[in-house]
């Protein structure tokens, strides 16, 4: 008799229902978007904050180097000596005070420079300072040399090198940071995925063991039936939840954007600060065309199958090895030692996808890696929109769904036989012995 | 008389332990069946066979007739012994999903359960959930969870353990008119005294082994040692009880009655009936008890145990 979908109907309605899954349903989004709302608030204060420097240039060679900018005023000061100066600067409450010293000669004018204030100043006005007094310093060099400003801004050229495979496409570098995008999304969705919903089920094994109702199902379903439910009903209730996600966090992020006039987009990371220079570097006009060309020469199609089955084979294997530790033990505080091998593999998967596949998409480490059924979802789905050939792609999921069959085995004679021992905290040594039961 | 459920020759063990060693039973139509031994003898481990929970190593269970098959579990009802429902999951609900589970359609199941709650009259259930109920109430739903399919072999471990004695006797009702309707019971405890009261076959099971088994008279025949409790009046006791001894072997007693008498417990040899020893005690005195000294199933469970 198939009872799984009766199975998979209750795990699922049992799982939405579920009071603190619902708080976390809506709450989750809201917070999110309250941290990044905050965070780019705070950001904005702290750029917003007016800062006066005052300068005490004894050379007299930069006087017309320090313009106003936005939040940054500059005040020239002359006809005192540094102690005075640093006194007025300290009692006026400034920012700080750039003195330069007038040497004899303006070639040793680099070692000259200090800047004097109350706490340690902040690096990116230290390095537009430095910037400054460099530009200075090359263009009174050049004229020294005899060299013409104006013809060497003149031929000042910028470029972009235009990049094309070898069939033909056209490729940019918004290219690379899209199908860096997509590729961490897809791997990082997975790893979340595994790491809360495999968790979910692992209680819910436990549940059903601590309960005791265990044994009045098994009499009536086989127990790879239950699990299979379990994990069937649960992933399900896991797809729910993050599609409410997407959409609420989507219409809050619009929401909060409009009312609190934060462009949340302007938050600085690293990656979109490569992602602004390589759009920077790219001529104005055609930059929404580019993007767009980029987004097509993404292998979609491939992309998108992929991600289905990757996903699919990748939280299936990792899901049974949890319901396999939620039957083995009888409370949660117990589940440590079984965890370190299921969440080594995966943490060390999202690592290798960072470090190595940006570096290198089809690079030894990268490739091994996601020929590896462990860890292989994960690196695979990263290195998929980089173009990953289709042999490699079925050859790799073959390994996964093989790997799947036999951990789905394993799991479910530790399942059969674990459902049923209470009041034992088993060892390695006592889950191999019950394979053999 | 058929057998409803027969075990051939099962053995299990776990590792190096054996949990049952070469087991044998049959239960018959219409039975109360009980199924004996100490703690750790193997009985829920074969139970859990007839369950098709665990699957034994060699030989094989019937179930009239015909080897047990996955669709089986609609004609069994099992009360395990470590008792749970889902905790926070509604009790109509839980009832429809467990019963759907051994094979019902939704819609009978539904009828079946309201047949019950007005039975126990606990309609107002239906939508509480389990940790709202106390021990005894989750008891009695899970009694219903047992026989709403009307399966045709009954099994319960230690059915009566949390109920109070009301309750008890309400599911002992129960138990017994499910098996006027014509169901088998098999029916596993360490109380004594409800295995004496209700079953009317036993099997005891002593370190994975069967060590006796058959109808509890039979049994009972077997164990009598033809002792009889004699009560007897009259004015020269000394006298009489000193001729007893002479004809018959006297063993004391401490059974109780309303005189205040002779009180004898007398031992039959072989060759003599219990006839010869009423006449014999007639021409003697004036008896006021004679009753043959039955052993109790408590008695037979630590005896055999001991034994072994």
């Amino acid at each position: 008799m198939n009872h799984l979908p009766l199975i998979i109907k209750r795990e699922y309605l049992t799982k939405i229902r579920n009071k603190s899954f619902i708080v976390m349903t809506f709450l989750s989004p809201m917070i999110m978007i309250g941290l990044i709302a905050l965070v780019a608030y705070l950001s904005q204060i702290n750029n917003n904050q007016d800062r006066t420097i005052s300068i005490l240039d004894e050379t007299g060679l930069f006087s017309d180097v320090f313009t106003d900018s936005e939040h940054i005023q500059y005040s020239y000061l002359s006809d005192i000596n540094l102690d005075i100066a640093k006194e007025l600067v300290n009692s006026k409450e400034e920012y700080g005070l750039l003195y330069i010293e007038k040497s004899i000669d303006s070639s040793q004018l680099f070692d000259s420079a200090k800047f004097y204030s109350e706490d340690s100043p902040s690096l990116t006005i230290i390095s537009s300072l430095e910037s400054k007094i460099e530009k200075k310093l090359t263009d009174l060099k050049l004229i020294q040399d005899g060299v013409d400003i104006e013809k060497i801004r003149a031929s000042h050229t910028r470029i972009t090198i235009a990049q094309e495979s070898f069939q033909g496409k056209q490729t940019s570098k918004i290219d690379s940071y899209l199908k860096l995008v997509f590729g961490g999304a897809a791997g990082y969705l997975l790893f979340m995925f595994i790491i809360i919903y495999g968790n979910m089920i692992m209680r819910s094994v436990i549940e059903e063991k601590t309960s005791r109702i265990v044994e009045i199902i098994i009499s009536s379903v086989k127990p790879i039936q239950l699990m299979m439910g379990k994990i069937i009903g649960t992933s399900l209730a896991g797809v729910t939840q993050f599609i409410i996600w997407i959409i609420l966090g989507g219409v809050m992020l619009f929401i909060v954007s409009a009312i609190f006039g934060v462009d949340l987009m302007q938050i600085e990371t690293p990656q979109q600060e490569m992602i602004q220079q390589a759009i920077a570097s790219s001529e104005a006009q055609n930059q929404a065309q580019e993007l767009a060309t980029a987004f097509l020469n993404l292998p979609l199609l491939n992309l998108f199958v992929a991600f289905l089955f990757f996903f699919l084979a990748g939280f299936l294997l990792y899901s049974s090895l949890y319901a396999a530790i939620g039957a083995a033990v009888d409370n949660e505080t117990d589940t440590q030692q079984f965890m370190m091998p299921i969440i080594m593999p995966l943490i060390l998967a999202v690592y290798v996808g960072v470090f190595t596949v940006i570096e290198d998409p089809h690079g030894t480490v990268s490739t091994v890696f996601s020929f590896i059924p462990l860890t292989s979802p994960v690196v695979m789905l990263m290195r998929i929109p980089f173009g990953v050939p289709i042999w490699e792609q079925v050859l790799s999921l073959t390994l996964l769904v093989a790997t799947f069959v036999f951990t789905v085995w394993f799991a479910a004679k530790i399942y059969r036989v674990g459902i049923l021992m209470y009041g034992k905290k088993p060892s390695y040594k006592e889950l191999f012995k019950w394979l053999r039961y | 008389m058929n057998d409803v459920l027969v075990a051939e020759s099962v053995s299990k063990h776990f590792g190096d332990f054996k949990a049952l060693n070469d087991v044998s039973i049959a239960v018959p139509q219409g039975s109360i069946f009980g199924l004996l031994g100490p703690n750790g003898a193997g009985k829920t481990t074969l139970i859990r066979i007839i369950n098709q929970i665990t699957m034994p190593d060699t030989g094989r269970i019937l179930l009239d007739g015909s080897p047990l098959k996955p669709s089986d579990i609609q004609n069994i009802g099992y009360l395990p012994e470590e008792r749970g429902l889902y905790k926070s999951m509604k009790v109509g609900e839980q009832v429809l999903y467990l019963a759907q589970l051994k094979g019902m359609s939704k819609q009978d199941a539904k009828d079946r359960l309201k047949y019950w709650f007005d039975k126990f009259e606990i309609g107002d259930w239906w939508n509480r959930k389990i940790q709202e109920l106390s021990k005894g109430q989750a008891q009695k739903i899970q009694f219903i969870v047992t026989v709403l399919h009307r399966p045709k072999l009954l099994i319960f471990d230690e059915p009566f353990s949390g109920f109070d004695p009301i309750n008890a006797n309400l599911i002992k009702d129960e138990i017994l008119q499910l098996r006027h309707e014509g169901a088998t019971v098999i029916f596993s405890t360490h109380r004594m005294e409800s295995v004496e009261e209700l079953c009317d076959h036993i099997a005891l099971i002593h370190q994975s082994n069967k060590i006796l088994d058959g109808k509890l008279n039979d049994i009972k025949r077997q164990y009598k040692t033809n002792t009889f409790e004699v009560g007897l009046q009259t004015s020269n006791a000394e006298e009489v009880v000193n001729s007893i001894k002479n004809n018959f072997e006297v063993l004391p007693a401490t059974f109780k009655n309303l005189h205040d008498d002779i009180k004898l417990n007398i031992k039959l040899s072989e060759n003599k009936s219990s006839n010869d020893l009423l006449s014999f005690l007639t021409s003697k005195a004036e008896v006021h008890h004679f009753v043959e000294v039955i052993p109790s199933v408590n008695d037979i469970f630590i005896q055999t145990v001991t034994n072994n």
